[in-house]
């Protein structure tokens, strides 16, 4: 194993460090905690937004704490949900006296260290709402109870839920912007190599030189299938498919999209399947409102990409193209 | 159940799934993510350590167990063994001892928060499947007239069993649910390590 670390047990903590070193205008570390907060934390009165999971994910989640996004990000150990403890110490530094909406990936670890912590502010007598995202068609959601994933269409709904409460939305508000961009995301992935967890020192599948796996979630796991390698465009094409499908698209539809790196395929490639992406939406007669290319939630060093897709109205489409001010996302920001 | 046994129990459970580490990581391996002995491990040292320091009576004690878990343990493990030992302390009373009655609510009412938090029902390959037959054979041991001692004895033998016994189930909760048919034909760790808490609290009633 190759990897550019010191002690792989520090490897979180040390990044951490290093997301507050890069910066220090938008991120403050909670002292003995592995929860990172705006460093210029928003008005009172507004609702907060803690989001988290965890780590091996980057930019996900720290990236996305700061105006207009998250006012809190909890990070786990690589791959492993955060504690309940840690996720509180994310509420209470979020809390501004308006409440506080956690948004979970739908991992069994993550749901229940989030309701614990939840429950542990309601009795601290914080208001605390929580949603759950589920956006990954590989998995079919009526085989297991354990239901869909959550991947990369998490961060569509972190700037929705953001947007609304960074503007005053209440809790049952902000809490109603989040469900509706959720029920409208959906994503898919494929990874053409695996990731190394750096504790466990090994890679988390092996791959064939010719093979792919498609289906994949963001945690090293193998996919749904194993299949040939195939031009870019031929990719695209299936997971797009399968994401109109499961969305239910019409013709006419107005869609955002996002094209997410796993970590390891460079962004000349990921343009590819943005082009892609762009000729599948005219030719289906969709308004392709905008593109998110580049890295968003990753998987370590996988090599591979997702694909989201978000079915907009008017509020949706307003609240995603909302300024944003954070390390990983930045738009609509006012300058000279 | 006397307070000095409740920490023995802990000690004695760290103990047996610190040996059995590495087995319970490669059980998940199998279905999960490589790491359930190991976070387990590290959890009950932390109990471990925090229980050779503390004199406090049987509730305190269980509340501590179970802060302790919920906040270094992680995962799905750290939140349902957590939530178990937070609503157990409510069954014991603030004194260092009590009686079987009090020790079978306390069990009880831990088994029913990790229903609650992990809304897993019979059969989906989870460590309810362990648990909970296991309650039920303790109570029929005991209302048969069986000793504590040897009734939990043989319900950790029963428990034991129980835990193979998920080889066969497609798991319907967890990570390992993602892997559907895939999952068949592997025993469940959490299963696995429930029977080592039965094995360490028979072996600590069988000391007195």
């Amino acid at each position: 194993m190759k990897k550019v670390v010191n002690r792989v047990e520090d490897v979180v903590d040390e990044a951490l460090e290093g997301f507050v070193a890069a910066f220090p205008q938008y991120l403050r570390r909670v002292a003995g905690t592995k929860v990172l907060t705006r460093a210029r934390p928003k008005a009172e009165g507004l609702v907060g937004l803690v989001s988290g999971g965890g780590s091996g994910h980057e930019p996900a989640h720290g990236g996305y704490v700061g105006y207009g996004m998250l006012d809190a990000a909890v990070a786990g150990e690589v791959f492993t949900s955060p504690t309940p403890d840690q996720v509180l110490a994310g509420i209470r530094a979020a809390s501004r006296g308006a409440g506080v909406l956690l948004i979970i990936k739908n991992y069994t670890g993550d749901v229940m260290n989030f309701e614990i912590a939840q429950e542990m502010a309601e009795s601290e007598g914080i208001a605390v709402q929580s949603v759950v995202v589920n956006d990954d068609v590989a998995v079919d959601g009526s085989l297991y109870t354990t239901g869909r994933r959550g991947i990369a269409g998490t961060v569509f709904v972190h700037k929705a839920a953001g947007a609304a409460a960074q503007r005053g939305a209440t809790l049952d508000e902000v809490r109603a912007a989040a469900e509706a961009a959720i029920a409208q995301v959906r994503s898919m992935g494929f990874a053409i190599a695996p990731c190394t967890v750096p504790a466990a020192g090994q890679p988390t599948f092996t791959l064939g030189e010719d093979e792919m796996e498609l289906g994949i979630g963001i945690h090293g796991e193998p996919g749904t299938e194993r299949r040939p390698v195939a031009p870019a465009d031929e990719l695209a094409d299936v997971i797009l498919g399968r994401l109109s499908e499961d969305l239910g698209l019409t013709e006419g539809c107005r869609l955002a999209a996002m094209v997410n790196g796993m970590g390891a395929t460079p962004l000349l490639e990921l343009a590819i399947l943005a082009r892609r992406t762009r000729q599948w939406a005219e030719s289906a007669g969709h308004q392709l409102e905008a593109v998110w290319l580049g890295e968003f939630m990753t998987s370590l060093e996988m090599a591979g990409a997702s694909i989201s897709l978000v079915r907009l109205d008017d509020p949706l489409a307003d609240l995603l193209a909302a300024p944003a001010d954070t390390p990983a996302l930045r738009q609509g920001v006012k300058h000279d | 159940m006397t307070s000095t046994q409740f920490r023995a129990l802990w000690l004695e459970f760290h103990e047996r799934v610190r040996v059995e580490r590495d087995q319970l990581n490669r059980l998940d391996a199998a279905i999960g993510d490589a790491d359930h002995g190991t976070n387990l491990d590290r959890g009950l040292q932390k109990v471990a350590a925090c229980a050779a320091d503390t004199t406090d009576h049987l509730a305190a004690t269980c509340r501590q167990v179970g802060t302790v878990l919920l906040s270094t343990v992680g995962g799905a493990s750290g939140a349902l063994w957590g939530s178990a030992l937070l609503r157990a302390a409510g069954a014991l009373p603030d004194s260092d001892t009590c009686d079987t009655a009090a020790a079978l609510a306390a069990l009880g009412q831990g088994v029913s928060a990790i229903q609650a938090r992990g809304h897993a029902e019979l059969g989906d390959k989870t460590m309810l499947d362990v648990w909970l037959p296991s309650l039920e054979d303790l109570d029929r041991r005991l209302s048969a007239g069986a000793a504590c001692g040897e009734a939990v004895a043989a319900t950790a033998g029963r428990a034991a069993v129980l835990a193979q016994d998920t080889a066969p189930l497609q798991a319907r909760r967890g990570r390992a649910a993602y892997l559907g048919p895939r999952s068949v034909g592997h025993v469940d760790p959490g299963s696995v390590s429930t029977a080592l808490f039965w094995q360490a609290l028979a072996t600590v009633l069988a000391r007195s």
